[in-house]
């Protein structure tokens, strides 16, 4: 009984206060993509070869995230049947838009115009409790085109 | 990733590349991404 209350209250927690940092981090993903639309981020190798860029560098971001109990809950139930996890799926779309937004933050500051080439890598890294998703890491990675 | 593309109003998506991570044991991710753009006569 005692292990049961536990058990809602940590449920309880862990979708209110993910529910809430979600939403709060979807709207800022939201705002700061708008500003950053000015500088595209390109998965083509080599931009367009009439451009000469000044410099090249390289730009990084990276973030790590770590699943709330009620999220890790949702898939511990959906592995039963399997399928689409979709609790994890949003929570990878927020780590790698907050990666892109973070490594094109870091170009505008070098005043670039354009990332190319640019690529993403998912690491776990912390492993959760009985085999959940623990944390993991989204990098992504580009070259920063300055002109 | 090709119904993003459409929002944008992309009509092709060049070098798209896969990548697959175990998110945790008994969940991978498989992500698809690319450049999404305007190709002119086609």
């Amino acid at each position: 009984m005692g292990d049961l209350i536990v058990l809602l209250i940590l449920l309880a927690l862990g979708y209110g206060f993910g529910r809430m940092a979600e939403v709060r981090h979807y709207r800022s993903i939201r705002e700061r993509e708008a500003l950053l639309r000015k500088i595209p981020a390109i998965a083509t190798k080599i931009p367009d070869p009439s451009l000469r860029p000044k410099q090249t560098e390289l730009v990084t971001g990276s973030v790590v995230i770590s699943v709330d109990y009620f999220k890790m809950f949702v898939a511990g139930l959906r592995n039963l049947i399997g399928g689409r996890v979709t609790s994890y799926e949003t929570l990878l779309d927020r780590a790698r838009r907050e990666a892109v937004l973070r490594m094109k933050e870091e170009a505008e500051a070098l005043g670039a115009s354009l990332v190319f080439n640019l690529k993403f890598e998912t690491a776990r890294i912390a492993q959760g409790r009985r085999n959940q998703l623990g944390s993991v890491e989204v990098l992504a990675y580009g070259t920063a085109f300055i002109d | 990733m090709m119904e993003e593309a459409q929002a944008v109003g992309a009509n092709a998506v060049l070098n798209v590349r896969f990548s697959t991570s175990s998110v945790a044991a008994g969940a991978a991710e498989l992500f698809a991404y690319g450049t999404a753009v305007v190709l002119e006569g086609v």
